[in-house]
């Protein structure tokens, strides 16, 4: 099963967490280059963690993050976080924002270069937004405003993106153009891992599905690791899986009482 | 050191006059000075303290400086370097004993900002002829600046606006996503130290001209207007300035001609144009408001109550079809 491919990031006996208990333990995963990783698990699973663990956001407790077998260069790393973590009503336009993804390549001191306007302007195309790139920021739609976060991580140039929830709130046609970017980003070469909760796509959309709860529970090709044990592992009294007859039912939530399921690995 | 100027009458109705007239005495002119400086210097850093809601903590390290400055007071030393000791010890202690879960920041800045306070305040009643000097450390004594005083406040700002000038980028990424920023790979904890040392030096530049207590509201007040008027960041810092200077004038000239006190007119003349600007301001002001409706408000609502789809973990029939697809029954 395990070719010589090459390994972009290696990740060893992970641990990572706040307090003493930890949200995520002995993660051990060989993501390989160019790949499409969806990173699947409930709520309170350590999706995020393991993204925001491997650039150091979450204190890492025990284990090592390898990239491309040396120590983790940030500025190689874009990293999408979840929408809610900033503050909507700040005074900057959607273009102002994208031009952070530039800030660390710009470097102290100076300001952006014509160079950085165009790749900005680029990116803003790409996602659809190039309309809207003088709008204040929190006058953005959800799925406007995750465009917007996209290009900024676009305009970093990096190898590997990470990306929490990207298609958490947004609508439809956005979550169909973070697909289409991601699909575009791995066929140019880069590494993309995204967080989600949404089975379905995720299994269609990724190379490799990686589900998590509090540990790396199966990683692999949807085709070996989309398995009823599978999901029943990962998403326990969560997801209930019954089979009754020929046909494979999957409940979410716990409100069917007399399901039957099958037993953990 | 006391104020005890003449306090000139209202006679001249000659605006030449009116403008010119104060700027006969040296120490009035030095006393302009030290407005303009406080003022800009506020109201630049007063955009970040308006965004990154650190108004309690600006008010809080005003009041922390205040032992720093009583002791190098009395030990005839400069009272920027007592200040800013003072101002970043307590930034530190504030920050450690926040670090716990017990104690939130707020609950452990108003412990150690009041305690800081009573310490200055103990302190500078063993002096004797005590009164004087708290009042004038409380609500400022532009006229007691000399020269020296100038030069320094004047250096001193311009570091402060300097700064924040160098490292805009910096500071407005960590202002507006700090969670990103650090993903950059920035010293966000080195920048947010850094913001707090530059309030503590704004709060001893501004100390002569408003004083411990009225500082807070040049930190907020220019800031807040500029918001008001101004859509983008860099247009606020900028206005914030231009604004905490100007109020830093129209206040000292009323001051001067109605023989009020001058940090209190400052302040006064700073309110009176933030409540101008929130009802007349053309783009968020109460009369725009009322005016027309936000097109964009009611649309930003909708796509925030549009209800997402996937927050849950998908129990739908595309989980069970692919479930089947890749592994189908009956095998």
């Amino acid at each position: 099963m395990t070719v010589a491919i090459s390994t972009m990031l290696q990740l060893r006996g992970l641990a990572a967490g706040y307090d003493e208990r930890w949200a995520i333990e002995g993660v051990d995963l060989d993501v390989p280059a160019g790949r499409l990783v969806g990173v699947i698990g409930p709520n309170g699973s350590g999706k995020s963690t393991l993204l925001r663990a491997i650039i150091g956001l979450v204190p890492r407790r025990a284990g090592s993050v390898a990239l491309d077998g040396g120590a983790v260069d940030l500025r190689r790393v874009a990293y999408v976080p979840q929408r809610e973590a900033v503050d909507w009503s700040f005074p900057i336009s959607a273009e102002q924002v994208v031009m952070m993804g530039r800030f660390p390549r710009i470097g102290p001191l100076l300001g952006p270069g014509t160079g950085d306007r165009r790749t900005v302007r680029d990116a803003l195309k790409r996602v659809g937004m190039e309309e809207l790139a003088q709008r204040q920021i929190g006058e953005l739609s959800g799925g406007q405003q995750q465009r917007v976060f996209l290009a900024r991580a676009l305009v970093q140039e990096a190898s590997l993106l990470l990306l929490d929830e990207p298609m958490t709130g947004v609508d439809r046609g956005t979550e169909e153009t973070i697909t289409q970017l991601m699909r575009e980003l791995r066929d140019a070469g880069a590494t993309v891992i995204y967080a989600t909760h949404d089975l379905e796509s995720a299994a269609d959309v990724s190379d490799l599905l990686c589900f998590v709860n509090g540990r790396v529970v199966a990683f692999g090709a949807p085709d070996d690791t989309f398995t009823p044990n599978t999901l029943h592992a990962t998403f326990g009294g969560e997801l209930m899986i019954m089979t009754a007859g020929d046909h494979s039912h999957v409940h979410g939530g716990g409100h069917h009482g007399a399901h039957s399921h099958a037993d953990e690995r | 050191m006391a104020i005890t100027a003449p306090i000139p009458t209202l006679t001249s109705a000659d605006p030449v006059d009116f403008l010119t007239d104060p700027l006969a005495l040296n120490i009035f002119r030095q006393a302009l000075i030290a407005a303009v400086v406080m003022g800009a210097t506020c109201g630049a850093i007063g955009a970040y303290v308006v965004l990154r809601r650190l108004a309690f903590i600006g008010d809080a390290l005003s009041h922390a400086v205040f032992p720093g400055v009583v002791l190098a007071y009395v030990a005839g030393l400069p009272i920027f370097a007592g200040a800013m000791v003072a101002g970043a010890l307590t930034s530190v202690a504030i920050a450690v004993v926040s670090r716990g879960q017990r104690i939130r920041e707020d609950t452990a800045i108003g412990i150690f900002f009041a305690g800081a306070f009573a310490l200055g305040i103990v302190l500078i009643s063993t002096q004797s002829g005590y009164q004087r000097d708290l009042s004038a450390f409380l609500v400022g004594d532009l006229l007691a600046a000399g020269w020296d005083d100038i030069v320094f406040s004047a250096l001193t700002g311009a570091g402060v606006i300097g700064v924040l000038v160098a490292l805009r980028k910096e500071l407005l990424l960590v202002s507006f996503d700090r969670t990103y920023a650090q993903a950059l790979g920035y010293p966000v904890f080195v920048l947010e130290l850094l913001l707090l040392l530059l309030l503590t030096a704004t709060i001893v530049v501004s100390l002569s001209a408003v004083g411990i207590i009225l500082v807070l509201a040049m930190l907020v007040t220019p800031a807040a207007t500029a918001r008001l008027l101004v859509d983008r960041f860099t247009p606020m810092m900028v206005l914030g300035a231009i604004l905490g200077a100007l109020y830093g004038i129209v206040g000292w000239y009323v001051s001067y001609h109605l023989g009020w006190s001058p940090g209190g007119s400052i302040v006064l003349v700073a309110t009176l144009a933030f409540l101008i600007a929130f009802i007349f301001s053309p783009s968020h002001g109460l009369l725009a408001h009322r005016l027309r409706r936000h097109p964009q408000h009611s649309a930003r609502r909708a796509a925030i109550d549009q209800p997402s789809g996937h927050d849950h973990v998908a129990a739908d029939e595309a989980v069970v079809a692919s479930l089947e697809r890749r592994h189908p029954p009956g095998r």
